[in-house]
């Protein structure tokens, strides 16, 4: 039996530059930032008083009653969800049987603000005024079920969680779930909602934010010598992940096809990268073998590069191991330079760019690179680069802590 | 000492902000399962925002016993005395 090809019909996003993926993707390619100072009263007395918000407050655009039963997570997950889902076109028990329509919808924390409001009100106000939704919100997989819910998706409805690569990992299941034969159609991405002083305290702690204090907007710098960390933001990301034969059955509109992903561990350190970068590096060849990938033909990566000073550097060495001299012929960028990190969402909104580069044959810029690190030998544009015609492969890639890599590879669909 | 009105209005308030119903449907004879189908989880929420603004303890085992609107706003009623 020959493998099922899996392509891309849907895409959504809610992100810190975008309600939705028009916006996120005019924003992201006019070098648009979305990082601010926050405003709330905790951030008086915070090492990092910067981050980037989703640029269209969930709770503007989903119903009231809807929304205060979600955490923000989720309800960033289900704005995301519900647009791809619609772009999609597909209706459950209509064009997709639910049975065979599935979720796979990271996060890397959770439900973190819903835990720690509620346990605010326990020491406040006492073990009386623990909300009794809060075991349903809080959940890792609250994000993926909600969305089950809305869509109606009956078959796996799964949360893959591996810290800032669970979006990437969110993607590679609904393939795995799709090439298996247990979905038609699956539901994939991540969602991120952290930005509240106590994770904001430890990964500033953890000398993983950067501690700039100059104009917010320029504070996300990947592969620039002033890099020193990251800028936390939030949003979610989901595409609609489709079997070929039933896109083509139903006339579908095909944005791209997922060729395969890599997925590996640094075994190395439970929060720095690898140095060699030799996890990422097999990830990305795994990618490239299992979608049987000429690396000549790829032109495109949307890179982790999350502005951290090894990472960056780790993340150019796996090109050029895998790449070797066609790496002179690959448009990198990073769109976290506008973005902010959005931990487990950044895989899943870095996927809907990575397509939409595709489709829209340009790669954003990345911006803040003023004085590129010399110790990373990539072709980065600071203003968007157009790709080449024809047939083309992007790759997205993502890590996180844990040694967590993950590279998905993406390539034009033409019929 | 707030009427049976103020009570029921009051807890209309909080069935509308939990539930999204509209707070005139919540009149004394209506059940909160049967006609304002509100789930078991929603009511844990309504009873606990009661007792915070009625000032009033309402039991988990006496919540049972609270069918119909016209039954929750007796017991608050009878609790405030």
């Amino acid at each position: 039996m020959s493998r099922r090809r899996v392509v891309v019909t849907g895409l959504g996003t809610t992100s810190p530059v975008g309600g939705d993926v028009a916006s996120t993707w005019e924003a992201l390619l006019a070098g648009k930032s979305g990082v601010r100072h926050l405003t709330e009263d905790w951030v008086e007395e915070m090492p990092v008083k910067i981050a980037a918000r989703a640029a269209v407050d969930p709770t503007d655009v989903l119903d009231r009653v809807v929304a205060r039963r979600l955490d923000r997570s989720s309800q960033l997950a289900l704005v995301a969800a519900k647009e791809a889902w619609a772009d999609s076109g597909l209706v459950s028990g209509e064009s997709v049987d639910g049975d065979r329509l599935g979720v796979a919808l990271a996060s890397g924390i959770g439900g973190v603000i819903t835990l720690l409001s509620n346990y605010d009100a326990l020491k406040e106000k006492g073990p009386r005024r623990v909300s009794p939704l809060a075991v349903p919100m809080l959940m890792p997989n609250a994000p993926a079920a909600q969305v089950s819910l809305h869509v109606g998706a009956r078959a796996a409805v799964n949360t893959p969680v591996s810290a800032c690569a669970s979006g990437n990992e969110g993607v590679s299941l609904a393939l795995d779930q799709i090439r298996l034969n247990r979905a038609d159609v699956v539901l994939a991405g991540g969602t991120e909602a952290a930005i509240h002083p106590l994770p904001m305290a430890a990964f500033a702690n953890m000398m993983a934010l950067s501690k700039n204090a100059g104009d917010p907007t320029t504070v996300s710098r990947p592969w620039d010598v002033g890099r020193d960390g990251f800028v936390l933001g939030e949003g979610a990301g989901c595409l609609v992940l489709e079997e070929l034969e039933h896109a083509l059955a139903r006339g579908a509109t095909i944005y791209a096809e997922v060729l395969g992903a890599g997925i590996t561990a640094d075994a190395h350190d439970i929060a720095q990268p690898d140095p060699e970068g030799r996890g990422g590096t097999r990830a990305i060849k795994r990618a490239l073998e299992e979608g049987d990938v000429d690396p000549a033909s790829i032109k495109h990566v949307n890179a982790h590069a999350t502005s951290t000073p090894q990472g960056d550097i780790a993340e150019g060495l796996m090109l050029h191991a895998v790449l070797g001299k066609h790496v002179d012929d690959v448009v990198v960028t990073s769109t976290k330079s506008m973005t902010g990190h959005l931990l487990g969402g950044a895989g899943a909104l870095e996927s809907v760019a990575t397509v939409k580069a595709i489709v829209e044959r340009v790669s954003p810029p990345t911006i803040n690179l003023d004085d590129k690190d010399l110790a990373v030998d990539l072709d980065i544009p600071t203003s968007p680069r157009e790709l080449p015609a024809g047939d083309i492969v992007a790759l997205n890639n993502s890590f996180g802590f844990g040694g967590a890599n993950v590279a998905v590879a993406y390539a034009s669909y033409s019929a | 000492m707030a009427s049976t009105e103020e009570i029921r209005a009051g807890l209309a308030e909080l069935v509308n902000e939990v539930t999204g119903l509209d707070a005139d449907e919540v009149q004394l004879d209506k059940s909160f399962t049967e006609d304002l189908d509100v789930d078991s989880l929603s009511m844990v929420e309504i009873v606990v925002a009661a007792e915070e603004k009625f000032g009033v303890t309402i039991p988990d085992d006496e919540v049972k016993n609270l069918k119909t609107v016209g039954d929750a706003v007796g017991y608050i009623e009878k609790q405030s005395a």
